[in-house]
C-alpha cells in the first residue's frame, strides 16, 4: 500500500512516497538524508531519535512516516540556518558531550524545555533530559550548559 | 531494524467513517492514536493487524471538556495536555500527578491517556487513578454508543471489554464532591521512562470512605476493597495504617519479572499504601506535600 505524503523538514518541504510500515526515524535518514535524529534502542526508551514535530519532541523511532504527512519536523540541522545556536554554543563551550550519540536528542529536549520555560530550575532540566539517556558524561556538564544558556537570558534556542 | 510485517493504513476524518471501516473489516484491525505502544508491538511483533486505523485526524477528540460533576478526557489527549490543563490541576490533581510520571517528556507529548488504558499493560499509570475516581469509558461502535465503567473495563494483561468494532471517545471522570486529598504512588527503577514496578492510587473524601488501587502487582490494576472497608470512615491512626498494610498481601498477587521481584513488589506495596494514605490525608487537611512530589 504505498502513500503520498508531504511533509516539512527543516523549512524545507518534501513529497514522499511511503508504506504504512515505514517509520519516521529511518525515512527521515535514508529517504530525506538527515542524519542526526540516532536509531538506538527503537522502543522509545533512549531519546537518540527525538525529533520535533510541531515543535515538540517526539521519538521518532515511534512514529510511523505518514502520521507526519502535512506536519513540519525540524532536526538539530534545522534549529538554526546559520550554524549553531546560542544554546548549542554552550554545549560547545561547556564540553557537555563526549561521544556526542546523545547530542541531537538532548539538544532538542533541551530547546523545546527552553521555548517553554525559559528559566528552568535545575529540577526543570533534569525531567526535560529525563529520557535521554547519556552514557559518557553523567549528565552534570549538559544540565550546566542548558542553565548557564538560560542565565544568558531570553530564548536562545532558534 | 525496520518494522517487517505488513500492513494497511487508513485516516478517516469522522467518527462515523472510523466506525464504518472498522465494521466493514474483518481481519485483526488496530486503532491508531499516539503510537507509543502499538508501533513499538508492531515492531516487536508483538500484534499482527493488517489494518491501522488512524485516529488523530477526527475533530473533537482532542478535548478536556468541564461537564460540571466531571471532566471528560477525549481519547486524543496527550499526558502532556493533562500536564498542561488548569482545569485538571485544580479540580482532579491526581490525574496531573499520576501524568508526570508517565515515559518521558517526548513520550508525554505524543501518547493518550485512553491509549494507556487501551494497551492495558498491567503497569499502565492511568489504571489506578482511574478506578479510585470511578471513571466511565465512553466508546462508539456500530451497534452504539457504549458506558464502560472502569472496573469492568480490564480483563487481563493487554485485554479491554473494547469489542473490536468499537472506538474510545472519552473517559469521563466525576469529581469527588466536597474536596478532597489524593496521592499516586509509584516505584521504578529510575525516572524517566521506567514502567512502574509498582503503583497505588488513593483517594481520600473528607468522610474518609476511602479508595484505594494498585497497578503492577497483578493481571490488572485493582481496587483494595478489603482495605477500603478497613479503612472507611475512620481516622488514620498508626495502628490502622498497620493493619491495612497486613492486608496488602491479600490484595495483590504480584509476580517476579526483570524489573523486579514478587517479594519485593509485595513490601513496597506495603510501604507505598503507607506513604500514598499519609500524602493524600495531609492534603485533605491542606498539609501535605503538594501534587507532584515524589514519595518514594
Amino acid at each position: 500500500m504505498r502513500m503520498d505524503m508531504s511533509v516539512t523538514v527543516n523549512g524545507e518541504p518534501w513529497l514522499l512516497t511511503v508504506e504504512p510500515n515505514d517509520v519516521l526515524l529511518e525515512t527521515l535518514r535514508s529517504k530525506v538524508g538527515v542524519k542526526s535524529p540516532k536509531i538506538g534502542c527503537e522502543r522509545g526508551d533512549c531519546g537518540s531519535c527525538t525529533v520535533l514535530l510541531d515543535g515538540h519532541t517526539v521519538r521518532s523511532c515511534l512514529v510511523l512516516a505518514v502520521e507526519a504527512d502535512g506536519h513540519e519536523v525540524i532536526t538539530i540541522e534545522g534549529l538554526h540556518q546559520g550554524g549553531l545556536t546560542e544554546l548549542q554554543q554552550f554545549f560547545v563551550d561547556l564540553n557537555s558531550f563526549q561521544c556526542g550519540f546523545c547530542a541531537p536528542g538532548i539538544v532538542l529536549a533541551a530547546a523545546e524545555l527552553l521555548e517553554e520555560k525559559p528559566q528552568p530550575t535545575r529540577e526543570d532540566v533534569q525531567v526535560a533530559i529525563g529520557g535521554n539517556l547519556c552514557r559518557c558524561t553523567g549528565y552534570d556538564p549538559i544540565i550546566d550548559a542548558v542553565l548557564a544558556a538560560a542565565n544568558a537570558g531570553g530564548k536562545r534556542t532558534r | 531494524m525496520t518494522i517487517a510485517q505488513v500492513f494497511d493504513y487508513q485516516r478517516p476524518e469522522t467518527l462515523d467513517e472510523a466506525v464504518q471501516i472498522l465494521a466493514a473489516h474483518s481481519g485483526d484491525v488496530r486503532v491508531l492514536a499516539g503510537g507509543t505502544d502499538l508501533v513499538a508491538w508492531l515492531r516487536d511483533e508483538a500484534v499482527a493487524p493488517d489494518l491501522l486505523v488512524d485516529i488523530k485526524h477526527i475533530e473533537g477528540l482532542d478535548q478536556i471538556a468541564d461537564e460540571g460533576d466531571a471532566l471528560a478526557i477525549g481519547s486524543l489527549v496527550t499526558f502532556t495536555d493533562l500536564l498542561n490543563s488548569d482545569l485538571m490541576a485544580s479540580r482532579l490533581p491526581l490525574i496531573c500527578e499520576m501524568s508526570a510520571t508517565v515515559g518521558s517528556t517526548g513520550i508525554r507529548n505524543r501518547a493518550t491517556l485512553v491509549g494507556n488504558i487501551c494497551s492495558a499493560v498491567p503497569s499502565c499509570d492511568a489504571g489506578p487513578v482511574l478506578l479510585v475516581h470511578g471513571a466511565v469509558v465512553h466508546t462508539v461502535g456500530t451497534s452504539g454508543a457504549r458506558r464502560i465503567p472502569i472496573e469492568e473495563w480490564f480483563l487481563g494483561p493487554r485485554m479491554t471489554a473494547l469489542t473490536p468494532d468499537e472506538i474510545v471517545t472519552k473517559v469521563v471522570v466525576p469529581v469527588p464532591v466536597g474536596g478532597h486529598g489524593a496521592a499516586y504512588v509509584r516505584l521504578s527503577r529510575y525516572e524517566g521512562e521506567d514502567l512502574a514496578q509498582a503503583s497505588v492510587a488513593i483517594l481520600a473524601p473528607p468522610d474518609h470512605g476511602f479508595r484505594v488501587a494498585f497497578g503492577a502487582v497483578a493481571a490488572t490494576p485493582l481496587r483494595a476493597r478489603r482495605i477500603e472497608a478497613l479503612l472507611e470512615g475512620k481516622a488514620l491512626a498508626p495502628g490502622l495504617v498497620a493493619e491495612a498494610m497486613a492486608l496488602v498481601a491479600e490484595e495483590i498477587s504480584p509476580i517476579s519479572d526483570m524489573r523486579a521481584s514478587k517479594e519485593y513488589r509485595l513490601r513496597m506495596s506495603e510501604v507505598m499504601l503507607q506513604r500514598g494514605l499519609q500524602a493524600a490525608v495531609g492534603r485533605l487537611e491542606g498539609d501535605g506535600p503538594s501534587y507532584g512530589t515524589n514519595l518514594m
